[in-house]
């Protein structure tokens, strides 16, 4: 306990449902959710798997705390290997789904195998069967969603599906569930839809129950609850303006990608920021941002549910945008607007209604487009490739034009579906992809904001914010204020921050509360409702294990020390304005101080002793 | 002073905190299936509202009661199935016309609000005070605070 002891194994070739026991020692280990199947999935496949043949395996999982009263207890993460950038990849998502599960009596379900015919999961608490999803191959996650609620006739159902993306082979499609919550990144609803999955439905009427001790478990989470209240950012900044609160904050101090990561700052970013999301619309008198939401159990609730309005381009004659849905998250709007060059805020809404509706992850979606606009500036992609349509940065036109192409995965749509890496490879010139082992950057520039340089290049996902986000210290004074642009102290920072973010992603509670609680608020609850003792420092110590196991797999994958690295443009070029102006990333002064910290081989290899300490095989 | 349920649903984030302290309360374990508050969710209208029994002054579920298995609980107010007497029949179900007495399969029961005996636990738990536990005769107060504050200056006015 509280884990729920079960794990549902699914072989999709063979179209059969196996119940397991959870492996406990496993999960004494590695405590759920992230660190625990990425336990079972390095065990179970060969690290040099091709991520989209029927020998990966694609695991969705909760963390103890997923479906319990702890605040933010949700989530639910989605375990692959990654057809983007071929290390393993663990995207998280809110929702409801998570707790679903649970509810259902499942810590986890492992898919393997590929079915013959297009094929969904419905789970109805310990009831669990593959049935056929031919009516909805081809059909989008909002089409998917609504047959079948219609199909079971069960509005509680919960539901996690890919969209027409993933079945096209987009290397970053997601697994979009509960219509606008995303396991976003990294292509895990690609390697989903390679098996042939359309869909996962849920409904769970058991409870969670297993609690260690109840009366203490709520004591820590009424305590926790009412830290997330108090803080400015968790209480107020948040729930206000989403993480969208950042978009001009980050503008400021000159770490704001622009046009393909050329610039730091962008002139329009006051127009599609968080406070603009608040602002009345002249054509309606109402502002893009209905209410804010919240995930299950979530007391923050920094979800936007937004709308477009109704006489903007992009969305005439299409009812079907015209009412409330998932809106813009900070990295989201930061990849389709200053990335692109666009500040129209009602386009990057609707680009970012398409990515939830069709399954994609808009970051790299929108970091592919800025690659693609560069090279038609360049003249290495033009009219011929795509079919008569410009690329320009800070056209909305062509942003919505784009993102309409690569759902229908026809000519250059289906070229923006490789991603940054491969389109920039295609179109001979790799220097202009703004990527990490082929993931494109999230939204801060890491020559101004240095310690995310280290960050992002040793990300074991490739480029990613939610891997060592040290934009809490080096920028918020989160725990506390370190200055962005020194290098002195950041190896030390990136390694506490990737350990203790890997511990927060295996308990089933969200990274956000992390702007208001330390690993010594996590514990206790966690300690109250799990098997066993668990403290601040034993979550530090399962994540450092976490963070070794998953380098350890993406090494006997192939990746060296020299992937550890980030592009040119960031190491050459200086950035052009802003408090950062004249400095590029130093990621040299800072990568081998990070080894040694981690007790790794100046290549970057975890040593024998480390091994050893970390209890790994 | 008797007090009951207020809900203000443009406060409601739709995190279902309600649904998981009014199982815990009642059922010990976290299940919103089973709670007895619910919160609706309408993604078109971006709107979250929760919903639960009233204690109507004259209950229909407990005038249907053949067995009258639904009693007021004289502190609170609130009406109260009593799982020893209630034969699981659904009439209660099918008399209240705003759906919030339910069967629960599991037990051979009804299950309804029952104010947690006067200290209700999804009021505790909200954390946006969507759900607040108030003076029954003056439910109006806050939206009556408001609109006063709109006919004058005076935003903080005090009662």
């Amino acid at each position: 306990m509280s884990w729920a002891g079960k794990i549902l194994r699914v072989n999709l070739t063979e179209g059969r449902c196996l119940t397991e026991t959870l492996n406990h020692q496993w999960a004494q280990a590695y405590l759920g959710q992230r660190g625990l199947a990425t336990k079972y999935l390095v065990e179970e496949i060969d690290p040099g798997v091709d991520p989209l043949s029927p020998d990966n395996k694609l695991i969705m999982t909760t963390g103890p705390l997923t479906g319990t009263m702890a605040s933010t207890g949700g989530r639910y993460s989605v375990v692959t290997k990654s057809p983007l950038t071929h290390c393993v990849a663990c995207s998280n998502s809110g929702g409801f789904i998570g707790a679903e599960m649970r509810n259902a009596g499942w810590d986890m379900i492992i898919f393997e195998g590929r079915s013959a015919q297009p094929v969904y999961l419905y789970i109805m608490n310990d009831q669990a069967e593959l049935l056929s999803a031919e009516a909805v191959w081809g059909t989008s996650v909002w089409q998917t969603d609504e047959w079948l609620h219609n199909r079971h006739q069960d509005p509680m159902l919960r539901i996690a599906a890919v969209g027409r993306s993933a079945e096209a082979g987009c290397l970053y499609a997601a697994v979009i569930n509960d219509l606008h919550r995303a396991a976003g990144r990294s292509g895990v609803g690609t390697v989903m839809a390679s098996k042939n999955l359309k869909a996962v439905a849920v409904r769970g009427t058991e409870g969670v129950g297993n609690i260690k001790d109840p009366a203490k478990f709520m004591r820590a989470v009424n305590a926790a609850k009412q830290v997330l209240a108090d803080n400015a950012v968790t209480g107020q900044g948040l729930p206000t303006y989403g993480t969208q609160v950042l978009m001009n904050i980050i503008n400021e101090i000159g770490a704001l990608p622009t046009r393909n990561m050329r610039e730091v700052q962008f002139e329009g970013a006051q127009h599609v920021s968080g406070e603009a999301m608040h602002e009345k619309r002249a054509t309606d008198s109402k502002p893009n941002l209905t209410t804010n939401a919240g995930c299950f159990g979530c007391t923050i609730a920094c979800g936007r549910i937004s709308t477009v309005d109704k006489g903007h381009f992009s969305v005439e004659n299409k009812p079907q945008y015209w009412g409330s849905s998932g809106g813009l998250e900070y990295e989201a709007a930061w990849a389709l607007g200053p990335d692109t060059g666009v500040d129209d805020l009602d386009a990057l809404t609707y680009v970012n209604f398409v990515c939830n509706e069709d399954g994609f992850d808009p970051i790299s979606f929108g970091s592919t487009l800025a690659a693609a606009i560069e090279l038609f500036k360049i003249g290495a992609v033009t009219t011929e490739h795509t079919g008569g349509q410009e690329l320009r940065f800070g056209s909305a036109e062509a942003l919505v034009w784009a993102v309409e192409a690569l759902v229908k995965g026809e000519g250059f749509g289906k070229d923006l579906g490789l991603g940054s890496k491969r389109l920039c490879e295609k179109y001979g010139h790799p220097e202009l992809s703004m990527t990490v082992k082929g993931q494109e950057f999230p939204a801060y520039d890491p020559r101004g904001i240095q310690g995310m340089g280290l960050a992002y290049a040793t990300s074991n996902r490739g480029a990613c914010h939610l891997r060592g986000y040290t934009v809490a210290s080096e920028v918020l004074g989160i725990p506390e204020k370190t200055d962005p642009l020194v290098t002195e102290g950041k190896a030390g920072l990136v390694k506490a921050f990737q350990d203790a973010t890997a511990a927060v992603d295996s308990s089933g509670l969200c990274l956000f509360t992390t702007f208001a609680w330390s690993l010594e608020d996590i514990a206790p609850q966690v300690d109250g409702a799990c098997e066993g003792e668990w403290t601040a420092e034993r979550l530090q110590e399962v994540g450092e294990r976490i963070w070794n196991m998953e380098r350890d797999f993406n090494i006997r994958a192939g990746l060296s020390a020299a992937d550890d690295t980030l592009p040119k443009r960031l190491l050459k070029e200086a950035a052009n304005s802003g408090p950062a102006k004249g400095r590029v990333n130093d990621l040299d002064v800072m990568l081998p101080e990070y080894y040694a910290l981690r007790g790794w081989t100046s290549e970057g290899i975890p040593t024998d002793a480390t091994r050893q300490r970390l209890g790994l095989s | 002073m008797l007090r009951s349920l207020l809900i203000d649903a443009d406060k409601c984030t739709g995190c279902v905190q309600c649904e998981l302290a009014c199982s815990f309360e009642n059922e010990g374990l976290f299940n919103p299936s089973k709670s007895r508050i619910r919160v609706f969710t309408f993604h078109q209208e971006g709107r979250f509202v929760p919903y639960t029994c009233t204690q109507c002054a004259d209950a229909w579920c407990m005038q249907a009661c053949p067995v009258d298995a639904i009693s007021i609980d004289a502190d609170s107010g609130a009406k109260v199935v009593h799982a020893a007497m209630c034969v699981g029949c659904k009439v209660c179900t099918i008399a209240c016309p705003f759906g919030t007495i339910n069967y629960n399969s599991a037990t051979g029961k009804v299950i309804k609000c029952d104010l947690c005996g006067g200290d209700p636990a999804c009021a505790k738990a909200c954390p946006t005070a969507a759900i607040r536990y108030v003076d029954a005769d003056q439910t109006g107060f806050e939206r009556m605070r408001v609109w006063a504050g709109r006919t004058d200056a005076g935003s903080s006015a005090t009662a």
